[in-house]
């Protein structure tokens, strides 16, 4: 049981995927306009990323070391396409507001890095709750800047069109409304990044790097020749520096 | 007409990275240097284009026919990842001075979110197959366009006295944020 609290723990705050280790940066920019999307987006990642660590733990030893990408995409979209209809069968107003970030779960790093660092080799328990773990901690990281963003660019937190749990009337505060469209989702997420870098410097730890998209540290999450391990791309870049 | 309003609206007006967050993870993992990021965005290019063409025809004559159109998702997807290998191989075989310059990038293509992100919103769009070509050709000079122009303030932010705690990933986003209200220039063009 420990070990499963560990897991918890380790997706929350250790190595939260969003303000720690900057993995899946599309949707996390993309969808965080209000906290409501936020929350939504980050409920949908965790069922799929629950479920694919569950079922790709349980088949860990029948899937051939070969075509094991290949088989965890498959088993992912499945996953993803279920919770597309289910949401836009119960829940279509949040569906048409993520619109094609839905489908595009499928294609996020953390679900994927999970299933090659974790699920692939550890037993169906603890996968799940790694898999909780790090689906709870993106929900918390992008339901904070959709939070952010929502406040200083319509004034609200928490807005489902008609009401909303915090609203700062007009004649106090006058919304920017940058901070909902596209540059104001980096600004937030550099500014998060940045109170979080000064927190764990004061802690001694190190702050949160650019990911190389492909690198021997085994950041190959979104590369599909599993084989390499990093040595190609490393390589090549050696030979144009000489 | 309308095929030149679509191409400049998916390379300028709606960026891909800067306005739909897509491919985000090599935008700023392969964005250290200007060589590396123009060989990446040839790959995209390459393949975004080929994987359109492909991804509209199996939609609107294996999908669409059959009623399967659900399944576009899972589809796609495979589609692209045995597609960047097929290419993969074939730059082998043919061209291996081509296959020197762009071969490291094709895999880390495969599950990049701009291809996939095209396919389906072509098909959400209702484009024909020659629409969906001009759009994803469009989208991958787009996206070739902010990852070398990243690379290149990168390199002189490199020796620039960036305060401590915005080292690294926070300044490239602060970055990334200014090049995005530059491209809100272009919503005029269309």
């Amino acid at each position: 049981m420990n070990k499963c609290v560990e897991r918890l723990y380790n997706g929350l705050i250790k190595e939260n995927p969003t303000f720690v280790l900057t993995l899946g940066m599309c949707p996390t920019l993309a969808v965080t306009t209000s906290a409501i999307n936020g929350i939504g987006m980050g409920l949908s990642s965790t069922v799929v990323l629950v479920m694919s660590n569950l079922m790709i733990s349980l088949l860990r030893k029948v899937i051939p070391d070969g075509v094991r990408m290949p088989a965890f995409i498959v088993i992912v979209a499945s996953f993803v396409t279920m919770v597309q209809f289910l949401m836009q069968g119960y829940l279509p107003e949040l569906y048409d507001s993520l619109g094609i970030y839905i489908p595009l779960i499928v294609v996020n790093c953390i679900i994927l890095g999970r299933a090659e660092a974790y699920a692939s080799k550890n037993p169906a328990l603890p996968s799940v709750f790694d898999g909780l773990g790090m689906g709870l901690g993106f929900t918390c990281a992008i339901t904070i800047l959709g939070a952010v963003r929502e406040l200083i660019g319509s004034g609200t937190i928490l807005s489902t069109g008609s009401s909303a749990l915090v609203k700062i009337p007009e004649s106090v505060y006058t919304p920017a409304s940058i901070f909902t469209l596209a540059p104001g989702a980096f600004f937030v997420l550099a500014i998060c990044i940045a109170i979080m870098n000064r927190i764990k410097a004061k802690h001694g730890m190190e702050p949160a790097k650019v990911p190389d998209y492909c690198t021997k540290d085994g950041s190959c999450a979104s590369c599909s020749n599993t084989m390499c391990g990093g040595k190609a791309f490393a390589s090549s870049e050696d030979k144009k520096e000489a | 007409m309308n095929l030149l309003i679509i191409a400049i609206g998916a390379a300028l007006v709606n960026n891909v990275v800067l306005s739909q967050f897509l491919g985000l993870c090599p935008f700023l993992g392969v964005s250290k240097k200007i060589n590396t990021a123009a060989g990446m965005g040839g790959a995209v290019i390459g393949v975004i284009t080929i994987s359109s063409a492909i991804c509209s025809l199996i939609y609107d004559f294996i999908l669409t026919p059959l009623d399967l159109t659900y399944l576009n998702t899972i589809v796609f997807i495979l589609v692209i990842a045995s597609l960047v290998q097929f290419v993969e191989m074939f730059l082998k075989k043919t061209s291996p001075s081509l296959y020197e310059a762009l071969g490291v990038y094709l895999p880390l293509i495969t599950t990049n979110c701009a291809v996939l992100g095209i396919a389906l919103t072509n098909v959400q769009n209702g484009y024909n197959l020659i629409e969906s070509v001009v759009a994803g050709f469009g989208t991958a000079v787009g996206f070739t366009i902010a990852i070398v122009i990243m690379a290149g303030i990168r390199e002189r932010i490199e020796f620039n006295d960036v305060p401590e705690n915005f080292k690294g990933m926070p300044i490239v986003l602060l970055t990334a944020g200014l090049m995005s209200i530059a491209f809100f220039g272009f919503a005029g063009i269309l």
